[in-house]
């Protein structure tokens, strides 16, 4: 593909992020028009606009929709972003962080936070629940040093099963209050509870560790044909995928702390957009963290609207798509990645 | 100048898998590196490219040790190709020809721009006589197809020093012939790990024969390739004659039950 259809594509995914970012916060119990979201958007950057907005539609669209539609889409980014870089480093196309375990370590970490009260800072917690866990499925995955796709996403079952458990075990123990709802949440991922809080963290988290992995698509790239390809291309292979890895634990462990561990998402985003950008990390980068923006955007409004006026957590969402998409990898791929 | 091994070790738990390995290669020379399996010739090749580093030793490439280098600095001077590569992702040929470009990119901002990259890659193509290949994907070439665009890649790294790890691996014959004629053709100091002694005798300048992780034989293909080194070397019996084209010696082997029969 030439450069300036990739960048049409870029932009169109963008342009249609945004539109849909805007007409998700329309959408909900209470009606409210793009008017009125660009009304009160506006008033609280300080830019004048002729519709004044009442205060209850104020509060709804600012205090509400706003922070959780942002959140699903700086989520769905680092996720997306999650997923690319560890397909690339570990040359695995099953490799996303929640299939791998890191998701869940990361929830492990939140949760003590949140429920215990253990003094940590929130998205730290969750990053070094969330490296435990890599560490740990990635040395259980290593027979004879190597690691197989097959091995790596067994070895990340045991893993979210056992953080799964210690979640839940710890919601349990500190129980008070509606602890089911507490432990769905953090098991299969929601955005409900999103503040501008949950902005920040998952901002910062998309944004700094993004950036660093934008700068790194060359060194992803070279990983395609495996690590002595990539020594031999010039890459430090050990110091390169530990620094990725680090990231992506980072990454995983900002998007974990504000919306529990959503799942598929860094798993069908990096090969349906492949599809469009091809494999090259310049172009599969930018283009995966919109797309998966803007598809939890959607699915969170579909988790939120659906069933309308029960709510259901994303992750139930995104497994609904996800899961038939992992079984068509599991199908079509060559067999000497499953070895 | 060209490139000089120098008293090269190099052990993997212990286990001596290059030993006090020592050779001279002129600029442009195509050296055909030969032994038994497990005689170390991968190793030795990823010590030349300096993916590993030799426990003792140097490898000195026109005056300039590879030991001093960055693994990119190493990159741009030497390309390596693997045996039975194969990507992880679908690739076109033309994504697998500018990988060889990463070396050239700076450090940070390497990962945009890139224009210049295009014309190398495809001048590289072009080369290896590959360039209607471009938008193809790379799972579909054969394997004579994939080796020769493997080459490209290597070039569009422009190296001073190609090593290559059985290159013709699973090629047929007129793909093995191609392939090293190619080699030839480009005019680099080479470094071939073969198996097959006849091609290694048609197409290359040096041998050097390992056994054990030792250089038992270096020399022109006439001087190494005789009846009692390669007996020594492999355990086999075999005749040598001359190539009635090229000169070369070519090597006959005799099977132990012709032998019995004789």
């Amino acid at each position: 593909m030439t450069r300036a259809r990739y960048l049409g594509w870029l932009v169109m995914a963008t342009v249609t992020l945004a539109l849909v970012c805007g007409v998700a916060v329309t959408i909900g119990p209470a009606a409210v028009s793009l008017a009125q979201v660009a009304g009160s958007i506006g008033g609280h950057l300080g830019i004048p606009t002729d519709a004044p907005v009442s205060l209850l539609v104020d509060s709804i669209v600012w205090q509400l929709r706003l922070p959780r539609v942002l959140t699903a889409a700086l989520v769905g980014a680092g996720l997306a972003l999650s997923g690319a870089v560890m397909q690339s480093v570990t040359r695995n196309p099953l490799a996303d962080p929640y299939l791998l375990g890191l998701s869940s370590g990361a929830s492990v970490g939140a949760v003590c936070v949140v429920i215990l009260g253990i003094g940590f800072a929130l998205p730290v917690a969750a990053f070094l629940g969330a490296l435990l866990a890599l560490v740990a499925t990635l040395s259980i995955a290593r027979v004879g040093g190597t690691i197989t796709p097959v091995r790596a996403v067994l070895a990340g079952l045991a893993i979210a099963q056992l953080a799964g458990a210690l979640t839940s075990f710890i919601i349990f123990w500190a129980a008070k209050g509606d602890s089911y709802r507490e432990i769905l949440n953090w098991l299969l991922g929601s955005v409900a509870g999103a503040t501008w809080q949950s902005v920040a963290i998952a901002a910062s988290g998309v944004a700094v560790v993004g950036t660093g992995i934008l700068l790194s698509a060359t060194r992803l790239d070279a990983f395609a044909f495996g690590d002595t390809s990539a020594a031999s291309l010039g890459i430090n292979v050990n110091r390169t995928r530990w620094a990725l890895l680090g990231a992506v634990a980072l990454l995983t462990g900002a998007m974990v702390a504000v919306s529990g561990s959503i799942g598929f998402v860094g798993l069908i985003l990096p090969h349906l957009v492949r599809g469009i950008s091809g494999p090259g990390h310049r172009r599969l980068l930018p283009l995966v963290s919109v797309c998966g923006a803007l598809f939890l955007v959607i699915a969170d409004t579909l988790a939120r609207t659906v069933f309308d006026p029960r709510e259901l957590p994303v992750g139930i969402i995104t497994a609904f798509i996800g899961v038939p998409v992992f079984i068509l990898l599991i199908k079509r791929k060559k067999s000497h990645l499953w070895a | 100048m060209g490139v000089d091994l120098d008293g090269l070790s190099f052990a993997i738990d212990g286990t001596l898998i290059v030993r006090d390995f020592s050779a001279s290669l002129p600029t442009g020379s195509v050296t055909g590196l030969l032994g038994p399996n497990g005689a170390g010739k991968s190793t030795l090749l990823r010590l030349v490219a300096g993916i590993d580093r030799a426990d003792a030793g140097t490898v000195t490439l026109d005056g300039v040790s590879i030991g001093s280098l960055t693994r990119q600095e190493a990159a741009r001077r030497i390309a390596l190709l693997e045996q039975n590569a194969a990507p992880s992702v679908e690739l076109t040929v033309l994504d697998v020809v500018l990988l060889g470009r990463i070396p050239h990119r700076t450090r940070l901002m390497g990962s945009f721009g890139g224009d210049d990259d295009r014309v190398v890659a495809i001048d590289a193509l072009q080369a290896v006589g590959a360039a209607e290949l471009a938008d193809r994907c790379w799972q579909t070439l054969s394997g004579g197809q994939q080796q020769r665009v493997q080459i490209a890649r290597a070039m569009a790294q422009q190296p001073k020093l190609l090593l290559l790890d059985e290159p013709t691996n699973h090629l047929d014959v007129s793909a093995q012939l191609a392939l090293l004629g190619q080699v030839r053709a480009l005019g680099v100091t080479a470094i071939m790990a073969l198996h097959d002694l006849n091609l290694a005798a048609a197409y290359c300048d040096q041998i050097l024969l390992l056994d054990g992780g030792r250089l038992v034989a270096a020399g022109t293909p006439d001087e190494v390739l005789t009846p009692e080194i390669i007996g020594a070397v492999y355990g086999v019996d075999c005749f040598i004659l001359q190539h009635p084209r090229g000169g070369h010696p070519v090597i006959v082997y005799s099977s132990a039950t012709s032998k019995g029969a004789s």
